[in-house]
């Protein structure tokens, strides 16, 4: 395998040093490490002469980045970051708007409502809670159905969750339960929570991979990652609280600035296509474009209609604010001890 | 026989008579140019630092960015969680360190050669490998958990036990040079005395270690304060300095902030460096010319008590590797234990099996650039004549990185190398850079290596070479080089050890095309891949161990060849 490996390897180096004179996209992404070889290869098929280099860290990051690279960006297009955070830079004026071909089929309020868009969704992406069986048994430990029973003490020490600055699920979940529950009892609700919470992560999938691994019992993740632990033998059944599930999406846009504008187009409008969604599909229950989606077995069928309201240009006002306001309450202190 | 006398006086008046000659001009060259591009690689970038953490808002210096620092409740937390972890380590880790050592240097335990490999294999991993293994151990689904009687690995305890295992045989190496030096007298002197065996430990033996202890001490805390791998994967809530540079910069892109906590970092480690400086100084001292060699006596308990300490330490720091590398063959902690090669299988991690090969090109680099560098380093420093304020400076920068947190340096190198206005600013994210900041960082330890082989050759070869009008580079290829290839070798070694397992600096540096696989173990740990995290860890412990060996048997067929 190394040998292929190291052949596959000089290959790239190879084929990528000689392609750079025809056209490499930087992308920026915050996929899951696992998502983005299939993405890759359906949009080399349909473009051959144009190359990938990716930078793919976690959502936070990935912001962070991007807004520190303003008066001298890197990327070409963004390919995969919450719409949260594209609305940020676009409130920044960063992004340059284009519609991509195929707008039309495109649901209306899965993109920016700016025209031409500023941004384009790909899928939605949603708050789901991993709850590992085997162990809650071993603790005797009741299943929860609702945000309110996370909060319950029985729970103490028992959950994860990520950190909402560096993983945009972790931000999903807090813009969410501020969005649902309103400001005040959503801190309110968030201050309880995190007595029981016993660690915050990096990544909106460590909390379902140590769920899944009996680490922790629960672990507040996002739906593919739950699916995915599942359907390869994890002990985890997936909930999604009653309440309503915080999403954002999944979202592509063109850097404005870029020098490899007519080859970042094409990458726009691959990643609004049927192709392309027929690719997201195979992780997401609900689709930028309408009737793509087919079935997941372990997502319910009425999962769009639990959704929450989300409202992305409030998010993207004040996620600063908010991510600040989180970190005084959360981060100041001592880690809470179980 | 008259010849002999007026040779030297000749070449003396010569020299006089055309003080610049071309050799000398060649020498003044070459110790300037170490010079100059040490201060590129260590000088420029540690002064970016500090210009970063000064360099307001408005263009003016101040102290802007530190008010903020210290207004931030969690940053300050982080401080004094830093300095707990590190006195509590080193107080562990001291006294561990410091039987083992007197173990293996005062006892007749048989195997201790084996014993000393043990200890020292830590140093073939990277920092994350032992809070890995501490996962599998002691997390809540860890083998061991019952030990913990209901209490959480993760944070203050998680940390102090991986940094043990991380710090552990850098402290006995000092520790065992300290004890190396003992004088037989001395111990005779008080056996006729009446003094038992206790008194003798707290009178002599203790005593004469006091500086080793110190300077083992300020190296271990120094480690700690500045490792991130170890928190970062076991640290839970626990927030440290380290963690937080790292999450200042990479996290929020706060360049300004990180350059704060930088400075933060250096400041222990640049006092810990000059205190350790001045004892060292004083150790040199301790022992005279007229000391007999100390060898151990027969004494059954106490070798018994040290086999237990050597054979006790030893289990555990295996375990701590061991653990890793055998979770990295399971299907699926706890619930699938069948073995399995699936973790090797790097295709859904960001790089796949390039990272680990990138950690190969980085290290076989680092050994092939930093060995010539370092070694020609020692020898304008410790032979030439020429150049004294410019030797100075040389030795200066060969000793500097030792006080320099990797963390630090390199922040120092996104701030320097990544600037607009820098020339070299195409190397950022390149694995040459890369290469270039391991090469500084690890140079101080490689400098006295090769400074220590060069010191043991008489300077009289260079005297009679200068008799002879034969240029120095001549008696460098002929005379020097060849004796010295051991500690080449040697300095080789320890060059590509430190390529395959340092993380702390290159953090802040790798680009998609150039992530090595320390750096990859982070990045998967993250996603909560912990099994291919493990993976990753053995495959560099692996290859450390592999390419250690090998040089072991270079060394051993050139001291076969020689004679």
């Amino acid at each position: 395998m190394q040998l292929k490996s190291l052949f596959a390897a000089t290959a790239v180096a190879l084929v990528s040093l000689s392609a750079t004179a025809a056209s490499t996209l930087t992308v920026y992404t915050a996929l899951e490490a696992d998502q983005i070889k299939p993405y890759e290869e359906a949009f080399a098929k349909a473009n051959p002469d144009i190359k990938i280099r990716w930078v793919r860290e976690s959502t936070g990051v990935i912001t962070a980045k991007l807004l520190s690279e303003k008066n001298n960006p890197q990327a070409d297009v963004v390919w995969g970051l919450a719409a949260t955070s594209l609305q940020v830079l676009a409130n920044q004026n960063m992004l340059q708007p284009y519609a991509p071909k195929g707008l039309g089929q495109i649901t209306p309020h899965f993109r920016d409502s700016a025209n031409p868009p500023k941004w384009v969704g790909m899928d939605v992406w949603a708050a789901t809670v991993c709850f590992n069986t085997v162990e809650a048994a071993k603790k005797g430990l009741p299943k929860p159905t609702s945000w309110e029973d996370l909060t319950k003490p029985i729970y103490k020490g028992q959950i994860v969750m990520p950190h909402p600055a560096s993983s945009g699920t972790g931000f999903l979940d807090v813009s969410a339960w501020l969005q649902m529950f309103g400001e005040k009892k959503g801190w309110d609700y968030m201050d309880r929570l995190h007595g029981n919470i016993a660690q915050y992560l990096h990544s909106g999938s460590k909390p379902c991979t140590m769920a899944a691994s009996g680490e922790y019992p629960i672990g507040i993740s996002f739906e593919y990652r739950g699916a995915q632990l599942k359907e390869k033998g994890a002990p985890i059944d997936l909930i999604f609280p009653k309440e309503g599930l915080g999403w954002d999406l999944e979202a592509t846009a063109i850097m404005k600035g870029t020098k490899n504008l007519d080859a970042a187009k094409k990458l726009a409008d691959f990643a609004a296509s049927r192709e392309a969604m027929e690719q997201y599909d195979k992780n997401y229950a609900v689709l930028a474009m309408p009737g793509v989606a087919k079935q997941n077995p372990f997502i319910p069928a009425d999962y769009s209609k639990r959704l929450v309201k989300n409202n992305f240009s409030w998010a993207a006002q004040e996620r600063d604010s908010i991510l600040k306001e989180w970190s005084k309450r959360y981060e100041s202190k001592a880690a809470p001890k179980s | 026989m008259s010849s002999v006398v007026r040779r030297p006086l000749l070449a003396r008046l010569g020299a006089l008579g055309q003080a610049a000659d071309g050799e000398t001009r060649t020498a003044q060259g070459l110790v300037w140019l170490w010079v100059a591009l040490l201060a590129l690689l260590l000088g420029l970038p540690l002064l970016a630092i500090l210009g970063r953490a000064l360099l307001q808002g408005d263009g003016r210096l101040g102290f802007g960015h530190f008010g903020e620092v210290l207004d931030s409740p969690g940053l300050m937390q982080a401080t004094l969680n830093s300095f707990v972890v590190s006195l509590t380590v080193t107080t562990i880790v001291l006294p561990l360190a410091f039987g083992f050592a007197w173990a293996l240097m005062r006892s007749r335990v048989v195997g201790r050669a084996v014993f000393r490999q043990i200890a020292l294999t830590p140093l073939l991993a990277p920092s994350l490998m032992p809070a890995i293994s501490i996962v599998y151990l002691f997390g809540n689904q860890g083998m061991l958990k019952s030990w913990l009687d209901g209490g959480s690995i993760y944070g203050f305890w998680g940390i102090v036990l991986g940094e043990l295992f991380y710090t552990f045989p850098h402290a006995l190496l000092i520790l065992v040079t300290a004890l190396a030096s003992a004088d037989a007298r001395l111990f005779e002197a008080a056996r006729s005395m009446g003094a038992s065996a206790w008194r003798q430990f707290f009178t002599i033996t203790l005593p004469g270690a006091r500086y080793g202890l110190l300077s083992a001490g300020l190296v271990v805390f120094t480690l700690v304060i500045t490792d991130f791998g170890v928190p970062k994967v076991v640290g839970g809530n626990y927030n440290v300095l380290a963690v937080e540079a790292y999450k200042q910069v990479i996290g929020q892109q706060n360049f300004e902030r990180g350059a704060v906590v930088g400075l933060m970092l250096l400041l222990p480690a640049v006092l810990a460096f000059v205190l350790e400086r001045r004892t060292a100084r004083r150790q040199q001292a301790a022992i005279t010319a007229r000391a007999v060699q100390y060898t151990p006596g027969r004494d059954p308990l106490r070798d018994v008590a040290a086999f237990g300490l050597l054979s006790g330490v030893s289990v555990l720091l295996l375990a701590l590797l061991g653990v890793g590398i055998v979770a990295s063959f399971i299907g699926y902690w706890p619930y699938n234990l069948k073995l399995t090669l699936d973790h090797y299988d790097f295709s859904q991690i960001d790089g796949g099996w390039a990272v680990y090969f990138n950690s190969l090109k980085l290290a076989t680099a680092t050994a092939l650039l930093g060995t010539p560098l370092v070694f020609l380093g020692a020898y304008w420093v410790e032979k030439l004549k020429v150049a004294g304020v410019g030797r100075q400076v040389l030795r200066f920068f060969a000793m500097l990185p030792m006080a320099v947190p990797g963390l630090v340096l390199g922040l120092g190198y996104v701030f320097f190398f990544n600037h607009p206005a820098n020339p070299l600013n195409g190397l950022y994210g390149s694995l040459a850079l890369m290469v270039v900041c391991t090469v500084a960082h690890y140079y101080t330890t490689a400098h006295l290596t090769a400074a220590t082989a060069l010191k043991q050759l008489d300077n009289e070869f260079e005297a009679v070479a200068a008799s002879l009008k034969v240029p120095f580079w001549v008696t460098l290829r002929r005379v020097t080089l060849p004796i010295c290839l051991p500690a080449l070798v040697d300095v080789a070694r320890y060059f590509f050890i430190a390529g395959m397992t340092t993380v702390s600096a290159l953090i802040f540096l790798y680009s998609p095309d150039s992530s090595v696989s320390a750096v990859a173990i982070i990045t998967i740990d993250d996603t909560g891949n912990t099994a291919a995290a493990a993976a990753m860890a053995t495959m560099v412990v692996l290859t450390s161990a592999l390419v250690s060996v090998l040089f072991s048997l270079v060394e051993a067929w050139m001291a076969r060849r020689r004679r």
